[in-house]
């Protein structure tokens, strides 16, 4: 029994569990209803949403082993790409032989995207490019959501040393440019992998996070209800988590789609700064990085580009649009 | 207002500090000097080149305090520290402290000097597109606000959204490959800092930063401008009689320009930084190319000079906008 093997596939299930779990814990409370209905009336936000969830199905299908195979695990997508067969060099999308001017060798069959240089289907591997954005947005999410959550409803309840503690740590966090940030951690800690680029990216996610919430439990504070709840002598962990953290979830589910969009954007700028993704893993960055010299041969070679391109705008697009029908859903003055 | 400015200005030092003893974190506490100088030397790396580059460098000095502790030189020479503070921690503090960025650990160049001589270049690259990009985006910004709620808006705002979604790498690789190889309308690489040729290579570099930042700012200008027309002075002004045109040109643009001009201006120091991604591909030797090199070639004296100097700009440009702000807004001072 490969028990890593499982460890993985029950990591993926329980963090899509736990989103249908803030989804179903939110459904209870009236605003998430009204804001369901009004989300229900928005068409483009409705497409978005269906585009994410195509996304993650495809991530899944890469993410998810099966214990076959030669090297005792292979992903759902490489068995249903197992028949696609590997071509000599690069090929045009839908060409019958491989792009070369002297003496083109025949292909053995056809590819909707065509191949890469080393004869790999830049179809399935821009699909399994999918599973490494959507490990760095959700392992990244994972981290900075309960810290900057926390952080920000600790900061705006208790005010006083709190707030300007917490509001020292990100000042002092904010004023370094945060790509030079991200690029002196990834330097540092040495050989690349997913994990260190999701810490990375964790170290300076959680500030925007931070802020907002700070901002929104000072306005909550104020409310009648948390003075209610302080007169009947509710413990102060138990207003911040059975008052306050409810009264700001739906902000941190916006500000978690729409963080989750320059995650995806971060991995493709640190990838081609070649201090992101390790080489080999297949990812859109990577994949743009790799790009950069097909263009100048001759004939050119657009599709790879083309397709990372293509794969990424898709998903960071549909996830801009949805997290504002997001917020128009909850807050239907202002958005 | 006298203990407004004197906290603020109190607190400058106070984050400086913080930013301090991050990139001491950063760079000697998350990885070991030792594997600094192996990463530097590569393959040359024997004990007795790796010590001397670190002797060279006075960091096989304890980290923090010198108590007498034995740390195991690889030749079995002791580490020279003399006194109870003559560690890595206090030497780079003082450094710091003194704007001493010491040398180049790749070149061996006086770091100074290097930035002094990348800033230039940097600053005529991304002044200029700073500048016409914030006059386009406010213009864009305050024409979608005159249309507001029509099939225009709605358009504009879903373009803006779509330009925010593509990696940065995307637009300069088209850029360079379309519009300066293709079309030949410009050159793609070089710089001359003599005369009015420069122009000539900077035109396309600005334009696409331009391009790459505008849907972000349009989008962010426009939620302030229609924050502002939200106001009740606006009413105000209508129930008076100030025709629409008026009502919005002179009174939103000016009240809301304050708000834009504090997002704007404490980040003018970091236009020192250029643009990482442009300059290194339009080989503009500014700040930008010297930080991507840097980071090929494992230079982390570099990469922390860089990181400090930018920090330190961006906390005195904040001091400063907040300074200017509380003596233009009364509402600022008075709180």
């Amino acid at each position: 029994m490969n028990w890593e093997l499982w460890l993985q596939n029950f990591s993926v299930v329980a963090g899509i569990g736990f989103v249908v779990w803030i989804l179903v814990h939110g459904a209870r409370s009236e605003r998430w209803q009204r804001a369901w209905l009004r989300l229900k009336r928005d068409r483009l936000g409705i497409a978005s949403g269906c585009v994410i969830g195509l996304y993650l199905f495809i991530g899944a299908l890469e993410m998810i082993q099966l214990p076959v195979g030669p090297q005792g695990a292979t992903s759902i997508l490489s068995l249903l790409a197992g028949s696609v067969p590997v071509e000599p060099s690069f090929s045009a999308p839908l060409a019958t032989t491989t792009l070369a001017t002297k003496d083109p060798k025949p292909l053995r069959g056809r590819h909707l995207l065509g191949t890469d240089a080393l004869g790999k289907d830049v179809f399935v591997t821009t699909l399994r490019a999918c599973r490494t954005a959507l490990i760095i947005g959700g392992l990244t999410s994972v981290i900075y959501v309960p810290i900057g959550t926390l952080l920000g409803i600790l900061a705006g309840y208790f005010r006083r040393w709190v707030d300007d503690l917490i509001q020292y740590f990100y000042t002092v966090l904010y004023s370094i440019p945060e790509i030079l940030l991200l690029i002196s951690v990834l330097l540092v800690l040495g050989e690349k992998s997913l994990a260190k680029m999701a810490f990375a990216l964790s170290i300076t996610g959680w500030i925007s996070l931070c802020r907002l919430i700070r901002g929104e439990t000072m306005r909550q504070a104020e409310r009648p209800y948390v003075a209610a709840a302080r007169a009947l002598g509710q413990s102060q962990w138990n207003i911040v988590t059975s008052h306050l953290l409810p009264n700001v979830m739906h902000l941190v589910l916006i500000q978690l789609v729409l963080g989750f969009s320059n995650l995806v954007l971060a991995e493709a700028m640190l990838s081609y700064l070649g201090v992101g993704s390790p080489i080999g893993t297949p990812s859109w960055g990577n994949m743009i990085d790799g790009a950069r010299g097909e263009l100048s041969r001759e004939p050119v070679v657009w599709w790879t580009l083309t397709s990372a391109t293509g794969a990424l705008f898709g998903l960071v697009l549909s996830l801009n649009i949805f997290g504002d029908a997001l917020r128009r859903a909850f807050d239907p003055k202002r958005g | 207002m006298l203990s407004y400015l004197l906290r603020r200005i109190l607190y400058a030092p106070l984050i400086i500090f913080g930013v301090m003893l991050l990139t001491f974190v950063i760079f000697f506490v998350l990885q070991k000097p030792e594997t600094m100088a192996r990463s530097v030397l590569g393959k040359r790396a024997t004990p007795k080149t790796a010590y001397d580059w670190l002797h060279k460098r006075g960091y096989d000095k304890p980290l923090i305090l010198n108590l007498g502790q034995q740390r195991q030189a690889p030749d079995g020479h002791p580490y020279d520290s003399s006194g109870v503070f003559d560690t890595i921690f206090f030497n780079q503090m003082r450094s710091l402290a003194t704007f001493d960025l010491g040398v180049s650990d790749v070149t061996g160049r006086e770091l100074k000097g290097v930035f002094k001589e990348g800033a230039l270049p940097s600053i005529l690259l991304t002044l200029p597109a700073y500048l016409i990009g914030f006059c386009a985006a406010t213009g864009i910004a305050l024409f979608l606000v005159f249309v507001r709620n029509s099939t225009v808006d709605t358009g504009g705002v879903f373009l803006c959204v779509a330009l925010m979604s593509i990696p940065a790498m995307v637009y300069i690789i088209f850029g360079q490959a379309v519009v300066a190889l293709g079309l030949n309308y410009f050159p793609a690489f070089g710089f001359d800092l003599h005369g009015f040729g420069i122009i000539r290579f900077l035109m396309l570099p600005v334009s696409l930063i331009i391009v790459m930042n505008l849907g972000h700012d349009v989008r962010l200008y426009r939620a302030v401008f229609l924050e502002e027309i939200a106001q009740d002075y606006v009413r105000t002004a209508q129930a008076k009689g100030v025709s629409g045109n008026r009502l919005l040109f002179v009174h939103v643009l000016k009240n809301g320009m304050i708000a834009l001009i504090t997002m704007v201006v404490a980040n003018l120091p970091l236009l020192i930084l250029g643009s990482l991604l442009v300059e290194s591909f339009f080989g503009i030797p500014g700040l930008g190319n010297l930080l991507v090199s840097a980071i090929q070639t494992w230079d982390f004296a570099v990469v922390r000079g860089v990181t400090f100097l930018t920090a330190i700009l961006y906390i005195i440009g904040l001091t400063l906008t907040d300074i200017c702000y509380a003596l233009v807004d009364p509402r600022i001072r008075l709180s």
